[in-house]
């Protein structure tokens, strides 16, 4: 028991207390803008959040998370009222925690493990919610401004402005490093910006946290695409970078490969999001980039990106936006909260369907599409029952757009341009486990680039293990 | 940001920006294009660099005022700056020594086509050039297209210079009367001149390169929106190409692509033309 408690610390009353929800816009209005869904805790909810914590002896919920936050104590400070030092403590170990309180798979991580989530009745803690309120505090009432004490005199380049690169960024930078990002796009955020939409992670909030780290002093070159603009190697060779940090995430979507996918209103999901968020192109008024809006949308996926499609069209104002999964419900890799919040706003989703040809009209419009109904078979690969097609099951369905969410390949700029990195089968950069260094000396690479699509928290988890790696090969010159 | 250093009107809505960009002044290479956006609410449109001064760390771009994009291109002056230029982009064309080349330019793929000609004459290619307008006054850099080949052909639409006609008229005759041999053609310009080129070389196998422009907007790979039919396989123009082989792109469908948003294009265009008649 906790020496400096006023009451004594009882851990079955505080089983007793409920979980919080956070308040939210309701559905039915929240499916016609692009505000953020979840209010956030206000500091009541999040003290009686903070105290459903037991405080356990072998914290599992730490080593749940993939950078290893010490959860019991940034909320043990949430419940004594210290929202700043809860901010701080998290930020020891992630230094984007307002973004991962929102996007992070927690009911796959600290959720998961958390021992009162074990128990029949009780669910676990909110650990991400109280993430993005601390972080949220801070925000609007700390100090986030970063002292940089010590300058060093080496640099380092890193490609690619996603949470991998940012990570290595900001933490390279805070030890003294110069630092510079180089972005293809005209903005730093990867994922961030051009994928996650605006009702799940306000731009403003990306911002906040990009502005952090330009006030620390990191450099930021946008509309550098390396391998074209500039090579991996002139970055070493010519101007001067000590090291360098490969961070250029997922790459290139996949398509079905099935006949009619040239048609117009079929979007690569990068594309629907990217016109959306990006390029804001539902804001007419202000932004130039065109969207079309029509009646039926069909999304086929069923991860984040087929969520986040399918809940921005119908944002736009699709009558009717449905997803489409050649598998089961259990095997959607979504975030939960996501699937929930869809549904709430009326998304329809459809399990075992498999499309077989897009149909279009003289104009080369999409207008329909045909599909066939599965069944699940035995365990494939993956070791998910693998869905086969049940004869005669074809059907066809009028659609406006259609939007293809079925993951990516690694984009070959950066690697076709660097010889001497090794990349595996699927195109994606070997790095060392533990140091994320590639095969080429004075080059590190992580996130999605060298695990294939993956989540936000692994990307800057990553990034950790290549900040400790190139600090040690910049000390010592030793590969 | 991206300074404009030369600005000269061409004629007829036609202008010629120089802009500092020394990344890609020093890179590019005959074939790519840059994406650029002129405010920073702009969208992303690709241009071909039509030429490169590494010394004056410039490209220069040719743009015909068409949308609002553009518009507000023409609106800018030298001094003024663009919000982003991002490239080099797409794999650069194919120069070897191949014998004879035909390098077409029609419109504004002269611009595009030109330093492809000039590269392909720098390496003993024998490059004769056919190039074409609507009319006299809007016929882009003869002078450069004269001296990057050996011999130039020219075409108008009403006659006002050169052949009357268009560029695959003096084409035909080049394959047909004169029983030219040709070892390869590079066509460059509006899609429906890409597709009559291709066609005609189809019969007499000649190998024939066209250059795509669907719509983009990174212009890396990452999202799709660039992809058009090649061999009925679908390619992405902004990192396979642009450059294809013409007897294999479906032209058709590329048509089609271009056309989609035309509508939200005209709107946007008569909306920024109004807020810009009331400011003026
Ligand atoms: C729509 C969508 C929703 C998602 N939702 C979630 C979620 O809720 N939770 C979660 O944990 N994960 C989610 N993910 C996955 C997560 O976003 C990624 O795993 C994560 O962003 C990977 O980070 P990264 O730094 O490796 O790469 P990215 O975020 O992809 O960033 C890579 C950056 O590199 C730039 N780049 C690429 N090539 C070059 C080059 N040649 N030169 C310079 N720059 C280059 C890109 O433009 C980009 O900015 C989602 C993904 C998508 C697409
Ligand atoms: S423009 Fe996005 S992939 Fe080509």
């Amino acid at each position: 028991m906790d020496k400096n408690e006023s009451k004594p610390f009882d851990a079955k009353e505080r089983l007793k207390i409920k979980r919080h929800e956070m308040s939210s816009q309701p559905s039915e209005e929240r499916r016609r803008n692009f505000k953020e869904v979840p209010y956030g805790y206000s500091p009541e909810e999040a003290v009686e959040e903070a105290k459903r914590c037991i405080r356990c002896k072998k914290p599992y919920c730490i080593e749940g998370c993939p950078v290893n936050i010490n959860i019991p104590a940034f909320i043990k400070l949430i419940e004594d009222g210290d929202f700043l030092g809860a901010a701080k403590k998290i930020k020891e170990t992630n230094s984007l925690p307002a973004i991962c309180g929102r996007v992070c798979p927690q009911e796959d991580q600290c959720e998961k493990v958390c021992i009162i989530g074990k128990r029949k009745d009780t669910p676990s803690v909110a650990i991400g919610n109280l993430e993005r309120f601390a972080a949220d505090y801070e925000a609007e009432h700390g100090n986030v401004h970063i002292e940089i004490k010590t300058e060093k005199d080496k640099k380092i380049a890193v490609v690619g402005g996603g949470p991998a690169g940012l990570t290595v960024a900001g933490d390279l930078r805070k030890m003294g490093y110069s630092v510079s990002i180089f972005e293809a796009l005209h903005q730093i955020g990867g994922v961030l910006m051009y994928g996650i939409p605006e009702f799940r992670l306000p731009k403003d909030i990306l911002m906040r946290e990009l502005n952090v780290l330009k006030d620390m002093g990191v450099k930021v070159f946008t509309n550098a695409v390396i391998g074209k603009t500039i090579t991996v190697d002139e970055l070493l060779e010519e101007r001067g970078y000590d090291a360098v940090f490969i961070g250029t995430g997922a790459g290139t979507p996949k398509f079905l490969n099935i006949p009619g996918e040239e048609l117009n209103g079929i979007y690569s999901s990068n594309e629907f999001l990217t016109r959306v968020n990006l390029m804001r192109a539902y804001d007419k008024s202000e932004y130039d980039t065109p969207i079309k809006i029509g009646k039926m949308l069909v999304v086929f996926g069923a991860g984040n990106t087929a969520m986040d499609s399918v809940r921005t069209g119908l944002r736009l104002g699709y009558d009717d936006a449905r997803v489409f999964y050649r598998r089961s419900r259990k095997e959607m890799t979504a975030r939960l909260e996501e699937v929930h919040h869809a549904e709430e706003e009326g998304i329809k989703f459809e399990f075992l369907i498999n499309p077989v040809r897009f149909i279009g009209n003289e104009s080369q419009n999409v207008t329909a599409v045909e599909c066939l109904r599965m069944e699940l078979g035995d365990p494939d690969e993956s070791g998910r029952r693998k869905p086969v097609p049940i004869k005669g099951s074809e059907f066809t369905i009028s659609i406006d757009a259609a939007v293809i969410a079925i993951g990516t390949n690694a984009n070959p700029i950066v690697p076709n341009s660097t010889p001497g990195m090794d990349l595996n089968k699927w195109g994606h950069i070997i790095v060392d486990e533990n140091t994320e260094k590639t095969t080429k000396k004075g080059v590190f690479a992580g996130g999605d680039i060298s695990t294939g699509a993956a989540t936000v928290i692994l990307a800057m988890g990553a990034g950790k293990k290549a900040v400790v790696a190139i600090n040690e090969y910049l000390e010592t010159g030793i590969w | 940001m991206y300074e404009i250093v030369v600005k000269k009107s061409l004629g007829e809505g036609v202008n010629l920006y120089g802009i500092y960009a020394p990344d890609i002044a020093s890179k590019v290479l005959p074939g790519q294009f840059v994406i650029l956006r002129v405010s920073d609410k702009g969208e992303r449109v690709p241009i071909t660099v039509a030429n490169a001064d590494k010394k004056e760390k410039t490209i220069t771009i040719m743009v015909q005022t068409l949308g609002k994009t553009t518009h507000m291109l023409s609106e800018l002056n030298k001094g003024d700056s663009l919000s982003d230029v991002v490239g080099p982009l797409g794999v650069p064309t194919e120069i070897e020594k191949f014998g004879t080349v035909v390098c077409i330019g029609g419109g504004f793929g002269i611009a595009a086509v030109y330093p492809i000609a000039k590269a392909l004459r720098d390496l003993g290619n024998n490059v004769i050039s056919i190039i074409g307008a609507r009319s006299k006054n809007l016929l882009l850099m003869e002078n450069e297209m004269r001296s990057a080949s050996s011999e130039i052909l020219i075409a108008t639409n009403d006659g006002s210079y050169g052949t009357k006609g268009i560029v695959t008229d003096v084409l035909r005759r080049l394959i047909y009367e004169d029983n030219l041999p040709i070892n390869r053609v590079v066509a460059i310009g509006p899609v429906i001149m890409m597709k009559a080129v291709s066609d005609l070389t189809r019969e007499r196998h000649i190998k024939t390169m066209v250059s795509l422009n669907p719509i983009m907007i990174d212009g890396t790979g990452m999202c799709g929106a660039c992809r058009v039919l090649v061999d009925n396989k679908i390619k992405f123009a902004c990192v396979d190409g642009p450059d294809f082989d013409g007897h294999l792109v479906d032209f058709d469908n590329l048509m089609s692509r271009l056309k989609f948003y035309k509508e939200e294009e005209k709107a946007s265009y008569e909306c920024h033309m109004k807020e810009h008649h009331n400011k003026v």
